[in-house]
């Protein structure tokens, strides 16, 4: 309960605010096992092709990249089958849960809100326009710097990772023909690591985004992500 | 008909114990266990030899070089005997036209029946200009020599990638043979150049068995190329453990640890010389302190540097790798953000001011 003085000075400040409940909890809980995923495989990922220096001692003593491979190998299986799960949840959640699947690339409106998104992070907008959902350029973003990314990250990953685990294994068999697909073993390794280097470049627009987004445009974007309602503050 | 095998060879005064200790040896090799010699020495004794034309196109001819060496003592004279080995312009006595017939006669003779195996590639550009054989492209001797076929083998990367001849640029698009020949059984044995004992193991196979081994998706015989040469590297524990020769003359390099860093390119290269070795089991590429060069892995020359893992791109026009076009775009859009971050507070600070200089006049008037 806020105190007599608190309830006054919101009043007098007050703007109403309005909110909607936008990411269910399996969207929200996969986002966010996700991201962490993304960071273990980023930086595990970045060891793989280029290994800390030397360790000391017999090799018997020392088991580094292993673990490192380990760490990698198992967040990938999480990060997939997180991808798969969400996949799921496309179908069966709520409409935004299938916007990073699927653009409206018929819509006319939608193509000039696109644009007015981008006129707007151009500063040529004065104000915002408000979305329950993502904003139609960052869906545009989404989807191929996300969902078809992590899809290519995945099959390269897994092809990658059927080498080591053999010919005839499950890997091998759904994701083996990659490798001889993308031009050999090597180009499928230099693919997969530039992959993880435009994966963290969205990243850093992401987050510089969502975070703008908050403050400029008066809505919520980061506590949504964690409550899953979107406020809208004026 | 004819001779056998095993006629051939007791002809050549080989013994019957030499004879049987080569089919142990190579049920062994090949990795069938001590049931499958007895056999290989029936198959020997029955079979009539398969007549071989060994064609070359564009190539050095390190693959006949690496199969007359084929280490075990009696191998070379066994497997140069066994397969009747009816042309082969760089081993045969025969020259000029007298040459040129018997592949004629064998095709007449042998139709479906004989083994191709070609080394080096043909080169399509200026219709075939640039590999002349007996006045005629090489092209069309292959395309001919192949038609009634039985089976095509690929020696080495030239036959079933392209090798150096086919790098880029490519001058005289040099072809593989798989991408010439259609419609026939094709077995690549890739490899710069392939190891000996690989070579005359897939033809044993195909005479014992008088089937072609099983391949992988790229048409490679799947018991010597299912496994990289990382897989079973003798350095592999210490790739595990995370010790790594850093330069060619350190510590690391003298106690033998992994040259993973040193640019080696055994996890991304199927041949099986950390298993079966060169030159009899003496030693091979990584055993000697230089990381594998990859050399049986298709466009391999053109795969970057030989002493960089993380190696370049060519598809960039310039030569960069993936961390380098990573790091500069991370950095590119990272000052971006920075400069977007910028104008927007000062935009917003500029509105502030504006907004609340706005009610201030607006409080004047009330």
């Amino acid at each position: 309960m806020l105190s007599q003085q608190d309830m006054l000075e919101a009043e007098r400040h007050g703007k109403q605010v309005r909110s909607i409940y936008v990411y269910e909890a399996p969207v929200r809980l996969w986002h966010w096992i996700n991201a962490l995923c993304m960071v273990v495989l980023a930086v595990t990922g970045y060891f793989i092709g280029k290994p800390l220096p030397t360790m000391p001692g017999e090799a018997s003593d020392n088991f580094l990249l292993g673990y490192i491979r380990f760490a990698h190998f198992a967040a990938a299986y999480i990060f997939a089958i997180g991808l798969l799960g969400r996949v799921y949840w496309a179908f069966v959640g709520n409409h935004h849960a299938r916007q990073i699947f699927k653009l409206p690339i018929t819509n006319g409106q939608w193509w000039s809100e696109v644009f007015f998104e981008l006129r707007w992070y151009l500063f040529l907008e004065k104000t915002p326009k408000k979305y329950v959902g993502h904003n139609p350029m960052a869906q545009l973003m989404m989807f191929f710097f996300f969902t078809v990314l992590a899809v290519g990250m995945v099959f390269t990953g897994f092809a990658l990772y059927s080498e080591g685990a053999g010919l005839g294994t499950w890997s091998d068999t759904l994701f083996g023909w990659v490798i001889p697909a993308l031009g050999g073993s090597m180009q499928v390794h230099s693919l997969h690591r530039l992959g993880m280097w435009i994966m963290m470049t969205f990243v850093l627009v992401h987050v510089y985004a969502a975070i703008r987004e908050d403050i400029m445009s008066r809505q919520s974007l980061i506590s949504t992500m964690i409550s899953g309602w979107r406020m809208f503050k004026d | 008909m004819t001779e056998t095998f095993y006629e051939v060879l007791r002809r050549q005064g080989i013994t019957r114990r030499s004879f049987l200790k080569f089919c142990s040896l190579t049920a062994t090799s090949l990795g069938l266990g001590s049931a499958a010699a007895p056999r290989i020495a029936h198959a020997m004794e029955t079979k009539p030899r398969t007549p071989v034309l060994w064609l070359h196109g564009l190539e050095c001819t390190c693959c006949s070089e690496s199969f007359i060496r084929s280490a075990h003592p009696l191998t070379k004279d066994v497997v140069l005997s066994m397969l009747s080995l009816d042309y082969d312009d760089t081993l045969m006595a025969a020259a000029g036209h007298q040459a040129e017939a018997i592949l004629d006669e064998v095709k007449k003779k042998y139709k479906g029946q004989y083994i191709v195996a070609v080394e080096g590639n043909p080169p399509l550009n200026e219709d075939g200009m640039f590999c002349i054989q007996g006045g005629r492209p090489f092209v069309e001797k292959l395309r001919e020599t192949c038609a009634d076929a039985k089976a095509i083998i690929s020696w080495g990367a030239c036959a079933s990638y392209g090798c150096v001849q086919a790098a880029k640029p490519n001058p005289t698009r040099a072809t593989p043979v798989h991408k010439v020949i259609t419609g026939k059984p094709i077995i690549n044995v890739p490899g710069c150049p392939p190891i000996a004992e690989v070579m005359t193991g897939v033809v044993t196979y195909m005479l014992t068995f008088d089937r072609i081994p099983e391949l992988d998706r790229q048409g490679r015989p799947k018991m010597f190329y299912g496994q990289r040469i990382h897989d079973k590297c003798y350095r592999r524990g210490h790739f595990d453990a995370g010790q790594f020769a850093e330069a060619w003359d350190d510590e690391g390099s003298r106690k033998g640890y992994c040259l993973y860093k040193m640019g080696c390119k055994g996890p991304t290269t199927y041949n099986a010389c950390s298993s079966m070795r060169w030159n009899g089991g003496v030693s091979w590429p990584v055993q000697s302190g230089h990381g594998c060069i990859g050399c049986s892995e298709e466009g391999f020359w053109d795969k970057g540097s030989f002493y960089d893992r993380v190696t370049d791109i060519k598809q960039f026009g310039v030569e960069s790798n993936a961390d380098t076009v990573g790091l500069a775009a991370a950095g590119t859009v990272g000052a971006a953000i920075a400069a977007h971050a910028a104008v927007t507070a000062l935009a917003r600070a500029r509105q502030k001011a504006g907004e609340s200089a706005n009610s201030n006049d607006k409080q004047g008037e009330n």
